[in-house]
């Protein structure tokens, strides 16, 4: 699903120049769930950001789902971001002033689907993370794990071939962390191919595939014994 | 997407009032803003096209290029004659004049008693008198100051002028005081100085410019001649130059050629006098077209210091959502997107701003008109704004909003998504 060689990104800061990915290889099957992690400074966010395509990698190639990500401007990454990939972001990123459902089918309205239809496909999966009563509630009216459910719903709605969770757990509580995660495994167990970047022991090891990262590296990447989030309910 | 179907697109516009009804004390500020800019053109332009309109009211029954001239006393001792000479215009001046001075559409000689000195002729009728100036006058006059006639009556014409006919046309005044309220006066008899004069109409008054009022009569100039004893004396002409001709030019050949008929010295100044009613409207025109002009300029500059205030709250406002845009972006927003929705929020507050201040400043003006109406002294009339104006100034305002949206648009494009999203 994912192919990276030799991924190279640095960062001129005044004069000097700060190389944050030293040539990164991995690949990513489909139907994985894999658990980035690294400390801070490790690369980890940069990583993700190329991934998004929100970010632009100096060198080294990058393939989804076999189409290369090259030369894309604008406009163009816009469209495979809106087709291929689905975030998740720390701090939610809702928009305010709109509804819980307005907010999950913002991405099927750049996807120019008619009102009514994406209402309708919206409405299926805030009833999947289990909001269906709250779709006309404003996110200042949801709690943060409700909030982050949106998000994931929101994320799901485009039918992405790729989720992307930056730190989707990073302002939640424990008991809220695992309620997220057991969603997020749930929809890993229905093909979804899931990367979390996390630097949290324990939402990692609810992952199926361990990446560290260390200035710029990989230093692990592992297969693990996913632990159930269940389990810590 | 083409540009078109996003303008049409009810969801386009959903994306549109959610964010501005997000911020509704930002939105309103900056709305008034522009209907202040539009209200003060609408207001202005009417107000100035209300005094064009008033002036032209003013002035609708005198023909626009027209003076009156008179004779007055030498100033200068001329070809023998000794200063302080008294001088006389004559009938026979008036085809010298006409041959000297082509720029002449018409003249007409007129005499009155009771206007510039000596007391107005006592008119009678059964029991009833009062005084009333009155004009000796041939029909051409009329060419130069329109006479409006009640129905069933007219102005006195050649015949009567021909026949030295013993007829008059009477004032809304002298009908009110000679007259029954239900009476008909037209061929009924009045007294002029103990003769009986014939009423043949009666003239309806229109008040501004002049010195004639509501009572003046008017009867042939041939019959004022005979009644008064005046021979070929003419008080003053009251001349029409042609639409082309200036009027100050044609005031000063006319001076020139009596002075030279009259034997007075072409330097002397107070020989005759002169009203040039055209030269007042030239000035008078210039300066309501000065008005016109200044109305434009301020309402236009104030309609632009007001868009100009919405790209600035548009800005801030792009400022304050870089984060929202930034995850619009990473949802799939094309740029063109982003800049679409930035520039048609502001056209559309422009719009709505432009339209409510065109409804304010069409009440003000209603306003005015209805608390003018009555005002005949004031020049003041119908004060419009035509409606090339109005749709001027909303394209303009259009246009402006569109330009000035483009700044913010490219605000929110130029910024990365990535960096919205970093944004904390």
């Amino acid at each position: 699903m994912i192919s990276i060689k030799d991924l190279h990104k640095s960062y001129s800061i005044g004069n000097s120049s700060l190389h944050v990915l030293k040539g990164i290889n991995f690949e990513v099957e489909k139907g994985e769930l894999v658990a980035i992690m690294g400390s801070s400074g490790s690369g980890k966010s940069t990583l993700l950001n190329i991934l998004g395509m929100l970010d632009v990698a100096d060198e080294g190639d990058y393939i989804l789902d076999q189409v290369p990500i090259k030369n894309l401007n604008e406009t163009k990454a816009a469209k495979y971001r809106n087709q291929f990939l689905g975030f998740v972001f720390q701090s939610f990123n809702l928009i305010n002033y709109k509804t819980a459902l307005e907010n999950v089918s913002l991405p099927l309205y750049y996807q120019g689907i008619k009102r009514k239809e994406r209402q309708e496909i919206a409405m299926d999966y805030l009833d999947k993370v289990g909001l269906k009563e709250w779709s006309t509630h404003l996110p200042s009216e949801l709690s943060g794990g409700q909030k982050q459910r949106v998000a994931i719903a929101r994320a799901l709605a485009s039918k992405p071939k790729v989720l992307l969770a930056d730190e989707p757990t990073g302002a939640l509580d424990s008991t809220t962390s695992y309620e997220v995660m057991d969603l997020i495994q749930k929809i890993n167990e229905e093909g979804n191919t899931i990367l979390v970047v996390t630097h949290e022991e324990d939402i990692a090891q609810m992952c199926k595939r361990i990446v560290r990262l260390k200035d710029g590296v990989i230093i692990e990447d592992k297969k693990i014994n996913q632990v159930l989030a269940t389990s810590h309910v | 997407m083409n540009s078109f179907k996003v303008i049409f697109d009810r969801d386009t516009w959903q994306e549109i009032f959610g964010s501005i009804a997000k911020n509704k004390t930002r939105t309103v500020i900056t709305v008034i803003g522009v209907l202040w800019g539009i209200f003060i053109y609408i207001a202005l332009s009417g107000a100035a096209k209300g005094l064009d309109n008033g002036f032209e009211r003013q002035f609708e029954n005198i023909a626009m290029n027209s003076m009156f001239i008179w004779a007055q006393r030498t100033s200068i001792p001329y070809e023998g004659f000794k200063i302080g000479r008294s001088i006389e215009l004559k009938l026979s001046d008036i085809e010298y004049l006409k041959q000297r001075v082509p720029e002449i559409q018409y003249i007409a000689p007129r005499n009155a008693r009771g206007v510039f000195g000596g007391t107005s002729p006592l008119v009678s009728r059964n029991n009833k008198s009062s005084n009333f100036n009155v004009y000796g006058d041939f029909p051409v006059y009329t060419k130069i100051a329109t006479k409006k006639i009640y129905d069933g009556g007219r102005f006195i014409n050649e015949e009567d002028n021909k026949y030295s006919r013993k007829v008059c046309v009477i004032g809304e005044r002298t009908q009110t005081e000679l007259f029954e309220k239900d009476e008909n006066p037209i061929g009924q008899y009045i007294k002029i100085d103990n003769i009986y004069f014939q009423v043949i109409g009666i003239h309806k008054f229109v008040p501004g410019g002049g010195f004639e009022t509501d009572g003046d009569i008017f009867i042939p100039f041939e019959t004022f001649r005979k009644l008064y004893n005046t021979g070929e004396t003419v008080q003053w002409f009251t001349v029409a130059a042609y639409d082309n001709a200036d009027a100050v030019d044609v005031e000063n050949k006319l001076k020139a050629t009596l002075k030279r008929i009259h034997r007075v010295s072409p330097d002397d100044e107070r020989a005759f006098g002169g009203f040039n009613l055209g030269e007042v409207f030239t000035k008078i025109y210039g300066f309501s077209k000065g008005m016109t002009l200044l109305s434009l300029i301020v309402g236009i500059a104030t309609i632009i210091a007001g868009v100009i205030g919405i790209g600035n709250i548009l800005l801030i406002s792009v400022k304050e959502r870089t984060k929202e845009l930034g995850v619009r972006r990473a949802l799939g927003a094309t740029p063109s997107e982003v800049r679409n929705q930035i520039i048609l929020e502001s056209v559309f507050l422009t719009l709505i701003a432009g339209i409510i201040g065109i409804i304010l400043g069409a009440l003000v003006l209603a306003g005015i008109n209805a608390g003018t109406q009555n005002l005949t002294d004031f020049p003041y009339t119908n004060p419009t704004v035509p409606i090339s104006f109005v749709l001027g100034a909303l394209a303009i305002m259009i246009f402006l909003g569109t330009l000035i949206g483009l700044i913010p648009a490219q605000r929110a494009v130029s910024i990365k998504p990535i960096d919205a999203l970093r944004e904390e």
